[in-house]
């Protein structure tokens, strides 16, 4: 029989041991505790337009189809075919009236119905279409995030994301009025466990240290910016696991502080949006696009970062599969939404000047980790002076583990099976 | 005279062979001024400037690219990956006295921390000649692989 391990043993308030990023027991429970009963983000609403467009993705290891049906209304199907569980899609994305088995030809509404069993007279009324629909899995939408889950069970999306609320409208500020697009992505691997990507998302003290060379190669107002490390800007618990980590305090409410002047970087773009726009319109657009001040980490697949959305699959347990979505304005100036992909392809992705020093020191924690057993990784920083908000909320300077901590309190509580239910409410 | 396969074949070999040795200054002066390297992720698109790519690199950017590689800095490239890289199955598809269109396969194996990966690409090339010298004005490098999960890739394609 096989024995799982104790997730109590492996997480502590301010540390974990380091074989949480290598037991592929643990990641088999994870698959199941954390990504089978929780909201996992599978698309933002952009991605699907129209009637009729899908994207294929995945849940944890399970693929998906995300379609909207004749009615507008999203579904969320697992990508296996009723009959002999061949995926039933492999496009990344499209736009269809149905989805055919290329099998045996059986074929299914964008809702997931079985409409169509070819020569069905050979199941000699033993099969009753009804009853063999694409998977369902239960779908919430919050501001354009669109979550699935496995569970049934669990809270409304709107009281798992709890207190992230507020901070996802503040992120969608960077529309500067018109909707939040996708607009392309980076899709790259690292050779190591998803918690290592989890935990930087929150993490302002890797920034001075690994990219260097990002600093090294913008303008010195920009390298002000983001000097963040010692600065006024924090971390907070959002509960569920969420956190958020304010970098630069400045650009947390896109639609303030507009009067401030424009950064240089930025002054060709405003005199170009200065010829079709007002002014005020002019500023808030090019705030809109430098990008939120903070990263948002929502346990456990998706954080809206700065500027982009990242996204993070498991793909084995020293496997990980990164996205980083690029997004922009829909309907917005042209030359604002290049200017963002400019700036996304600057430091994003596996050809990035930000990205691949992250993966290297993702990779680098991964090998060092196997180094001698019973070791802790140590997440304590910030502890010593972390305080408690009004609303309950923990939270210390911008450099803390606060983020990290609030992730493995999470990670325990799922892992231990106790999540926290409906019925228990918050 | 029509610039020449072989004139043509010349050119981007040297480029080849400065980005394989770690020439990376050298390199840049390879480019014309208005000269554009781009790694397309879209494998259909041409307007660049409009979609999401891996690298759009003016004569700026791949400027601060080979800085990147040279200063230590990057804990991804100290030191860059080291590479090989093959060109062949060349083909002109135009030229004239003043520039021409070239495409080509690269096949590209990267080696860093005891890791071997490969990466091949369709490489097309726009190359002019200026004061008898032939510059690069554009190189698009679309991978095979530019809609799945790439890795980090911390040296030039």
């Amino acid at each position: 029989m096989d024995i799982l391990p104790d997730p109590t043993t492996l997480v502590n308030e301010d540390s974990a041991d380091g074989s949480i990023y290598s037991n592929p027991d643990l990641f088999d429970m994870e698959m199941d505790r954390i990504f089978m009963h929780n909201w996992i983000w599978v698309a933002h609403r952009s991605d699907l337009p129209e009637s009729g467009n899908y994207i294929t993705t995945f849940i944890g290891q399970h693929p998906v189809i995300v379609s909207r049906d004749r009615k507008g209304e999203v579904h969320v199907m697992l990508n296996r075919c009723r009959h002999r569980g061949a995926t039933v899609c492999e496009h990344k994305k499209g736009k269809a009236a149905s989805f055919v088995c290329p099998y045996h030809g059986w074929a299914y509404g964008l809702d997931g119905a079985l409409r169509g069993v070819p020569f069905q007279e050979g199941y000699t009324g033993q099969l009753d279409k009804s009853n063999y629909p694409l998977i369902s899995l239960r779908v919430e939408e919050y501001n354009g995030l669109i979550f699935a889950s496995f569970d049934h069970d669990i809270m409304s999306l709107d009281a798992w994301l709890g207190r992230t609320k507020p901070w996802i409208d503040l992120f969608m500020k960077q529309g500067a009025g018109w909707p939040i697009k996708t607009m392309g992505e980076h899709k790259f691997t690292f050779p190591g466990n998803w918690k290592i990507q989890l935990e930087n998302t929150t993490d302002a003290y890797h920034f001075p240290i690994v990219h260097k060379s990002f600093l090294d190669s913008v303008d010195s107002e920009t390298q002000n910016t983001f000097d963040f490390v010692e600065g006024n800007g924090y971390v907070e618990d959002l509960g569920h696991g969420h956190s958020v980590m304010v970098m630069i305090p400045d650009l947390v409410d896109l639609d303030e502080n507009l009067e401030a002047p424009i950064p240089e970087r930025f002054q060709e773009l405003a005199d170009e949006l200065a010829k079709d726009y007002p002014d005020e319109q002019v500023r808030r657009i090019v705030r809109a696009v430098g990008g939120s001040g903070f990263n948002l980490n929502l346990f456990p697949n998706l954080a809206c970062s700065m500027a982009f959305f990242r996204v993070l699959r498991p793909l084995a347990v020293m496997e990980t599969e990164i996205r980083h979505v690029a997004i922009g304005m829909d309907g917005g100036p042209e030359l604002a939404n290049e200017m963002r992909l400019r700036l996304h392809e600057h430091f994003q992705g596996p050809m990035g000047f930000g990205t691949p020093d992250d993966s290297e020191a993702w990779d680098r924690v991964q090998r060092g980790s196997l180094a001698g057993r019973d070791i802790s990784i140590l997440l304590n920083r910030g502890l010593g002076h972390e305080a408690q908000r009004e609303d309950g909320n923990l939270f210390s300077d911008v450099s803390a583990e606060t983020g990290m901590r609030a992730a493995y309190r999470q990670w325990l509580v799922d892992m231990t099976g106790k999540t926290v239910r409906a019925e228990n409410g918050e | 005279m029509s610039i020449t396969l072989n004139e043509a074949i010349e050119m981007i070999t040297l480029e080849a062979d400065m980005l394989d040795h770690g020439d990376f200054k050298e390199w840049l002066s390879l480019y014309t001024p208005n000269g554009i390297y781009v790694v397309p992720i879209d494998p259909d698109t041409e307007e660049f400037e409009k979609t999401l790519n891996y690298a759009y690199d003016n004569a700026e950017m791949r400027e601060k690219r080979v800085e990147r590689l040279l200063s230590g800095r990057a804990i991804s490239a100290a030191p860059p990956a080291k590479t090989v890289r093959l060109q062949a199955r060349y083909r002109m598809l135009e030229s004239n006295a003043e520039s021409c269109t070239l495409r080509c396969a690269q096949m590209l194996t990267e080696l860093r921390q005891g890791r071997e990966r490969y990466y091949s690409a369709n490489v097309t090339f726009r190359l002019v000649r200026t004061d008898g010298v032939l510059k690069i004005d554009r190189k698009i490098v679309r991978l095979l692989t530019s809609t799945e999960a790439l890795t980090a890739v911390s040296y030039i394609l």
